[in-house]
């Protein structure tokens, strides 16, 4: 019975475990190939561009075509020292999680650019509505990663309070809505928000980040309907890394071309953009702000990448897809890619890699060992435990009050 | 001061809001040009133009959202849900985001907004157009309840809701939007200019939430109830001739123990009623807490007259609305036990 056809179709992704991976059935479009067209183009008019992959690096490194947002070394370098410290800081909080420091970890290793090179190319005081895995965004924006840690590891001065489980930051002073576990609920939020700013005329836009996975949610299509029908200053980011635990992304996809197409049916532009090219990345970023800023409206990426480790802490990724298949992925990695542009313009070399990979990895030791003395999880000192009934309102009410008082804080 | 049914009351409540406040806006389904299907938002829109008053699509956690979105950003929405039985799909996220934003972020960022919906039966509206679902939401830690039963009520209830800070679930009894209700079936309605709490003062004033209401002062018996069963309960007591004390809660989460147990202290007897299903319904909350701050004081068990766990009837909606004379019937059970 197992063996047999099922009878409706059930998607299934192009490998599983033992299978020899080898993409090429993508048929991926070239770097420098998509057009770049007016910011304030239709949306049923960004078809070539929903279907097929917008890229500024090329095989050899070099940025070509219209899309090249034409950065000067000293903005690449501070992304890739952006990118570099991202990782080493997953790198270092996992180990930690393995030795229980903390209760749960999520990497976002193979994604690093789509997080950086947006919150680059966004203006600080844009409105970010994050999933789980833009904490290169936190980096971008400059947030203290003694404080990140404290967050991570619950102790007395995680400013959540030891409310949330690792990585769902909150900074509302690095303009980083609070990120929630459930999933898309924050792509109709950051909606609502950027009509907010056009109601109060200001210059700021929202973007929010969900998974390939979720946008077989309705917040998703709720999101989409509501950014076409009010136009709201809002860039609409889907970030398909593939796998969404250890369902491919097939299973959400349908029989659907792209994610970035599903915005042609609301109106909306719509962009297919190689999210492992950190210029690509900015570039759509900064040309979806400026149409927002314009008030042509929302825009949809669909960040096109690979989420190179497990979905979290939780999951081995070696029971669902081949162990080579990262390797195997066609757009490399993000911060290889940078790099290597770096050096072939002669703005940087293997040497100073080095030497920026060794400063980060210092830093994030020596955060950690700062961040650990105000406490951990396991050790404390946490937030005081009558904190559990603060914030729940504005101010406590009677039952608030009593049961505080049955817990004895 | 001036008589006003209780749809006029809340479009009073918005149109002084609107007025006062540039950060506050309106939207639902129907909300805008329309005035919404109870033409509750009638007028505004024209008066406050299509950015503060608006329609949307037909995506009720979409408009939760857009909320939640809106007051990050220092807006003070009010939403409104066409009915009670059609909020679900926002169910996410109200449970799951608006009544947690506060919590989760440490107090960084904030959701205050209202959700206003039409609720309750007694309208033949069948099983979709007459839910009382507010246990769902007295249920979520993070939210405020609050259901009016009269234009006065109303109108001082909504100001204060939005102006609260934090998310409150409004339910308005829709069966009373018109007049008030004694519960006898088929009853050609009655006018609220005839009822004290039918006179809506001009201008800005607020009831304050987590207050409740002494509608009828009594020794015999407690009844504490809300909504369209406020009327009820009053004219049960008036044709019983049973000297029930008829609390009207106004607010339920968080409700007013303090007006509740006073009463239950001095009668000993309490018959709690709401029109939803009785099992998880509102009333065994009431009952629970009742029974440990007043143990000593009662008399009787307490008694809960609710609608059945049955869907809401269309056909048979009398047998399954607590009627004036199902609350005759609680009211002697209650006294003679």
């Amino acid at each position: 019975m197992a063996d047999a056809d099922p009878r409706f179709h059930v998607p299934t992704p192009p490998f599983r475990p033992g299978d020899e991976p080898d993409f090429a059935h993508l048929k991926l479009q070239k770097a420098g190939e998509a057009k770049k067209p007016a910011v304030d183009v239709a949306g049923i008019d960004t078809l070539s561009l929903a279907t097929g992959l917008v890229g500024v690096l090329d095989h050899n490194h070099q940025a070509v075509g219209e899309w090249d947002p034409r950065l000067s070394p000293e903005v690449l370098r501070e992304g890739l020292s952006h990118m570099v410290l991202t990782r080493i800081y997953d790198e270092r909080m996992l180990k930690l999680q393995r030795q229980g420091k903390m209760s749960f970890y999520m990497k976002c290793t193979g994604e690093e650019a789509v997080a950086v090179a947006a919150a680059m190319a966004l203006d600080k005081a844009d409105m970010i509505f994050p999933s789980y895995r833009q904490q290169g965004m936190l980096f971008a924006r400059g947030r203290n990663i003694v404080d990140m840690m404290c967050h991570c590891i619950s102790n007395s001065r995680d400013n959540l309070k030891g409310r949330q489980l690792p990585v769902h930051y909150t900074w509302a002073e690095g303009n980083f809505f609070t990120i929630s576990g459930n999933l898309g609920t924050q792509f109709p939020q950051a909606v609502g928000y950027a009509m907010a700013c056009a109601y109060k005329g200001d210059e700021r836009v929202a973007a929010s980040w969900i998974g390939d996975g979720t946008t077989a949610e309705g917040d998703f299509h709720g999101a989409l309907t509501l950014a076409s029908t009010y136009r709201a200053p809002v860039i609409l980011n889907v970030v398909n890394n593939q796998w969404a635990i250890s369902s491919h992304q097939s299973i959400a996809l349908g029989d659907g071309p792209t994610f970035a197409s599903k915005g042609l049916g609301y109106g909306i532009a719509s962009l297919r953009v190689d999210g492992n090219d950190f210029l690509a990345v900015y570039a759509a970023t900064q040309w979806a702000r400026e149409r927002a800023r314009s008030g042509a409206g929302a825009t949809l990426i669909e960040m096109f990448t690979y989420r190179s480790d497990a979905h979290s802490t939780s999951d081995d990724p070696s029971k669902y897809r081949p162990k080579t298949e990262s390797a195997a992925w066609p757009l490399g990695d993000p911060i290889e890619r940078l790099k290597q542009h770096l050096i072939g313009r002669g703005e940087w070399d293997e040497k100073r890699q080095t030497k920026l990979e060794e400063e980060m990895t210092k830093l994030v030791v020596k955060s950690y060992k700062e961040a650990e003395s105000y406490g951990t999880l396991h050790d404390g000192p946490l937030s005081p435990t009558e904190s559990i009934f603060e914030d729940v309102y504005k101010e406590q009410d009677w039952r608030l009050k009593r049961q505080r008082q049955d817990l004895g804080v | 001061m001036a008589a006003k049914n209780m749809i006029q009351a809340l479009n009073d409540a918005m149109d002084v809001l609107l007025s006062s406040d540039p950060d506050v806006v309106i939207f639902g389904e129907d909300a805008g040009y329309f005035g919404g299907v109870f033409k509750t938002t009638d007028t505004l829109q024209e008066k406050y133009g299509a950015d503060r008053v608006f329609d949307t699509p037909i995506n009720e956690a979409a408009i939760a959202a857009m909320a939640i979105g809106m007051a990050a950003r220092g807006l003070k929405p009010i939403a409104e849900i066409q009915f009670a039985d059609y909020i679900f799909p926002a169910f996410d996220q109200i449970v799951s985001e608006m009544s947690r934003i506060r919590y989760r972020s440490a107090g960084q960022f904030t959701s205050g907004c209202v959700v206003r919906t039409p609720w309750g039966g007694g309208i033949r509206g069948g099983q979709t157009h007459s839910m009382s679902p507010e246990a769902f939401f007295t249920h979520v830690p993070g939210v405020q309840v609050v259901v009016p039963s009269n234009p006065h009520d109303a109108k001082g209830l909504l100001i204060a809701s939005l102006e609260s800070g934090d998310p409150v679930i409004f339910f308005e009894p829709k069966r009373i939007y018109n007049g008030p209700y004694d519960g006898v079936p088929d009853r050609p309605l009655l006018s609220w200019a005839k009822h004290a709490k039918g006179e809506v003062p001009e201008g800005h004033y607020t009831v304050p939430l987590g207050k409740a209401d002494i509608v009828r002062e009594g020794e015999a018996c407690t009844v504490v109830t809300y909504g369209t069963l406020v009327h009820v309960a009053q004219a049960a007591a008036e044709a019983s001739g049973i000297d029930a004390e008829i609390i009207d809660l106004r607010t339920l989460v968080p409700y007013d123990i303090e007006t509740i147990a006073k009463s239950v202290n001095k009668t000993g007897r309490v018959v709690v009623a709401h029109e939803a299903p009785r099992t998880s319904g509102f009333g065994a909350e009431l009952a629970a807490q009742i029974q440990e701050d007043c143990f000593y004081a009662l008399e009787a068990p307490v008694f809960r007259l609710t609608g059945w766990d049955t869907p809401y009837p269309h056909a048979h909606e009398w047998a399954y609305f607590p009627t004036r004379d199902r609350f005759v019937r609680a009211l002697q059970t209650v006294t003679e036990a």
